[in-house]
């Protein structure tokens, strides 16, 4: 099998850790990972911002650049991503049509939407997988992220990987299905608000005692663990990706 | 009406305020997921709720024209506002050639809407609300800040002060050494009221559904206040907005299982009073039906837009939401708060003023508010819309014709922002470059950012810039083939 991973800017930019977890991980699962070089990013902050036709050349580049038969799926370590990606692209589309611009923006598109998954999807469905044979001797309280848990409806399949790590003990999350505050543009233009969603989240994640706080989006963490180390709490933010590949030769540090 | 971010710092700083949001809509968050969960078939009565609203709404214009029929048959007769001041002048107009003073009102987000009230008192003519939690906002002077609980933002010793000090400014004071237990506060109100219901002659009132077949009024509660209204006074006044309307008795049962459950939890709600015209042996001898258009046909117009017309006002996307649940409902600067209201309000009203502008914003997209919506209103979907409409401009509808808006003032710097970074995303070279940038200068970032990102760094940290991008490391090491004591 063999896949395109779709790492997202900000993963690429911010956050390379997750990237190299993801290839070690797909790698480990005998999956033959490709990382095309011209991606850039899925135009989810312009079409979520009001800016819908500048997310449209981001949307056609991604097709250009994903859209290659050579690829089997399009795997990506962020929620949000995905679900722009599986559920706005063929919104976008739609709308092109709705406003007389015809099918090209839909038929662009199409190719590379029903082959996009989020990484816990594409292990749990695809590969057939929940023990990936991860080592990781923490406790752990997992965070699921609204396009996670509401556009993709990832349900329990990264709960049910994440039990099947070796040393990992799960805590329960209070209000998990409640948003951290993060929302892109969001958490700058209604700050205030933002923030005390972002502070509850940490101090529910705190009452569960876990030392780690787990989640599949990076934006989503990066709002969180900015949080967290501001108020200097000792829950330590990492993604999803990296615990998995976590391995007892090869451990997270 | 300051924007919301500005309007929403306020109460997010209001430790009481919060504490009372918090622990009133987790309450009625809770016990409503134990209602729904209860009906097996409550996807498919939420799907039926969203084709009966969206068929009626596609043919409104017969519907309007049946139900002005039927209910002049049943011997009522029907008024066309097409926004609030028309609207305004009918009933103030109906009242006066009562020769009344004073109006007995149910609770009803319409003439809220059009602010009937203030209307009428300028006219020397007093309204009185009559359902607990309006009470309280009118005696406190304030403004609703919810839905159904309109002073969800108070607590049982404000509201205790609040009927101490002012209720003898309105007719019958609160008795002495009133405490702040619900049952001594409902006892208090009970007695108010009742000098109210048994003097007025005319009653005021919205309705939930008006059914077109018959002309029925249908108007469902929880108290019986509104039905002590409705039965009372001689005359009856009733403002309903156009889409109201079911066509028939047999969709109106659809409604009745997903409307009580959604809003107060309840498996069926208290009262559901039914009028058909008026009556010469019980009720109003006179009944006044005030059709509203108010910004509803030009939303009617909106492909996108017009799903929030589907809204049965049950309010269960403000209880699951957390931006209300910290922000409450007066930042949203309209009757209308929450989810709902950032939709809908900029709709009705036009995107024009500075609230109006803010409120698509006024979410973080999470969708809660979509999952629970009784007839399938995809609010964030509406939310970008309507988003794009304040950045980008664009044609709409107003007052029946169509108009191009122009964007928004105050969103240049973002729109270019937004432009350069289209550009660096359409070119994989010039990404790559801004990367090398950052990393080459991360030891000089600073922990605070200038301009828009202050408010981010305000209060959380920035991520630190990684030394190397994931896309130099895939180069430099071939995907990590080539990585030999490389960490990881
Ligand atoms: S939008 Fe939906 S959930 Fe919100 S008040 Fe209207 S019907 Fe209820």
């Amino acid at each position: 099998m063999r896949v395109a991973l779709f790492l997202t800017c900000v993963n690429d930019t911010l956050y390379p850790d997750t990237g190299r977890a993801v290839v070690k991980l797909l790698t480990r699962l005998g999956v033959d990972v490709d990382f095309p070089m011209a991606q850039t990013c899925c135009g989810q902050a312009h079409y979520n911002t009001g800016y819908r036709h500048q997310a449209e050349p981001l949307a056609r580049h991604f097709s250009d650049v994903f859209g290659s038969d050579e690829y089997d799926a399009i795997v990506t370590p962020s929620g949000s991503c995905g679900a722009m990606v599986r559920e706005l692209y063929p919104r976008m589309g739609e709308r092109a049509r709705s406003e007389g611009r015809g099918d090209g923006l839909a038929t662009t598109l199409a190719p590379v939407v029903p082959k996009t998954y989020e990484l816990t999807e594409f292990l749990v469905d695809i590969l057939g997988v929940t023990d990936v044979g991860a080592y990781y001797p923490h406790t752990v309280t997992y965070h699921p992220t609204c396009h996670g848990l509401r556009s993709l409806g990832l349900g329990d399949r990264p709960t049910r990987l994440l039990q099947a790590v070796k040393g990992l003990e799960l805590r329960a999350l209070p209000g998990a299905d409640e948003c951290c505050g993060f929302g892109g543009t969001f958490a700058m233009k209604n700050s205030d608000v933002s923030s005390a969603m972002g502070t509850d989240k940490v101090r529910n994640a705190e009452s569960t005692g876990a030392d780690t706080l787990c989640a599949a989006d990076n934006s989503c963490l990066m709002h969180i663990g900015g949080t967290l180390t501001r108020l200097k709490s000792g829950v330590r933010p990492v993604h999803i990706a990296e615990i998995l590949a976590s391995t007892e030769e090869d451990p997270l540090s | 009406m300051p924007a919301f971010p500005t309007a929403a710092r306020e109460a997010v700083g209001n430790k009481t305020l919060r504490a009372n949001l918090r622990h009133a809509t987790h309450t009625i968050r809770d016990k409503r997921a134990r209602a729904v969960a209860e009906l097996d078939d409550w996807d498919q009565l939420r799907e039926a709720g969203k084709r009966i609203k969206d068929e009626t709404l596609r043919h409104l214009d017969r519907h309007l024209i049946q139900l002005e029929e039927s209910v002049t048959a049943a011997g009522g007769t029907v008024h066309w506002a097409a926004d609030a001041d028309e609207a305004n002048r009918i009933v103030t107009a109906l009242v006066k050639a009562t020769g009344e003073t004073e109006v007995v009102k149910v609770k009803s987000m319409a003439t809220q809407e059009i602010g009937l009230n203030e209307a009428l008192e300028a006219e020397g003519i007093h309204a009185y609300e009559t359902d607990l939690a309006e009470l309280i906002v009118q005696l406190g002077k304030d403004r609703p800040s919810h839905i159904l609980v309109p002073a969800i933002h108070r607590n049982r010793g404000e509201i205790r002060e609040i009927f101490a000090r002012e209720m003898s400014e309105w007719g019958r004071p609160a008795p002495d050494g009133l405490t702040d237990t619900p049952a001594e506060l409902a006892e208090a109100a009970r007695l108010h009221l009742r000098e109210k219901f048994l003097r007025a002659k005319v009653g005021v009132s919205g309705a939930n559904f008006m059914v077109a077949e018959t002309g029925t009024m249908v108007v469902v509660e929880s108290e019986g206040n509104g039905r002590m209204c409705l039965t009372l006074p001689e005359t009856l006044i009733s403002v309903v907005g156009i889409e109201k309307i079911v066509p028939t008795w047999r969709d109106l049962e659809v409604f009745l299982q997903t409307l009580p459950r959604s809003s107060t939890a309840e498996r069926m709600n208290p009262y559901t009073s039914m009028w058909t015209g008026p009556s010469q042996e019980d009720g109003p001898s006179t009944f006044h039906l005030v059709l509203l258009d108010n910004g509803r046909t030009d939303t009617l117009a909106d492909e996108v837009g017009r799903q929030a017309l589907r809204c049965i006002r049950c309010s269960a996307c403000l209880n699951v939401c957390p931006v209300y649940e910290r922000a409450g409902g007066h930042a949203y600067g309209s009757v209308y708060p929450g989810p709902i209201g950032a939709i809908l309000s900029p709709q009705l009203r036009g995107t024009q003023s500075e609230i109006d502008a803010s409120l698509p914003y006024a979410s973080s997209l999470c969708g809660a508010c979509y999952e629970v919506c009784p007839v399938a209103i995809d609010i964030p979907e509406v939310l970008v819309h309507l988003r794009e409409r304040v950045v980008q401009g664009g044609e709409v509808t107003r007052h029946g014709t169509r108009v191009t808006l122009r964007p928004a003032k105050g969103h240049a710097a973002e729109r270019a922002a937004m432009r350069a970074a289209g550009w660096a995303f359409g070119r994989p070279g010039a990404l790559r470059a801004g990367q090398r940038l950052a990393s080459g200068t991360r030891r000089f970032h600073p922990r605070t950012l200038p301009g828009p990102g202050r408010a981010w760094s305000a209060t959380r940290d920035l991520p630190k810039v990684p030394a190397e991008p994931f896309r130099d490391w895939w180069r430099r090491t071939n995907g990590g083939r080539a990585e030999k004591g490389d960490k990881k």
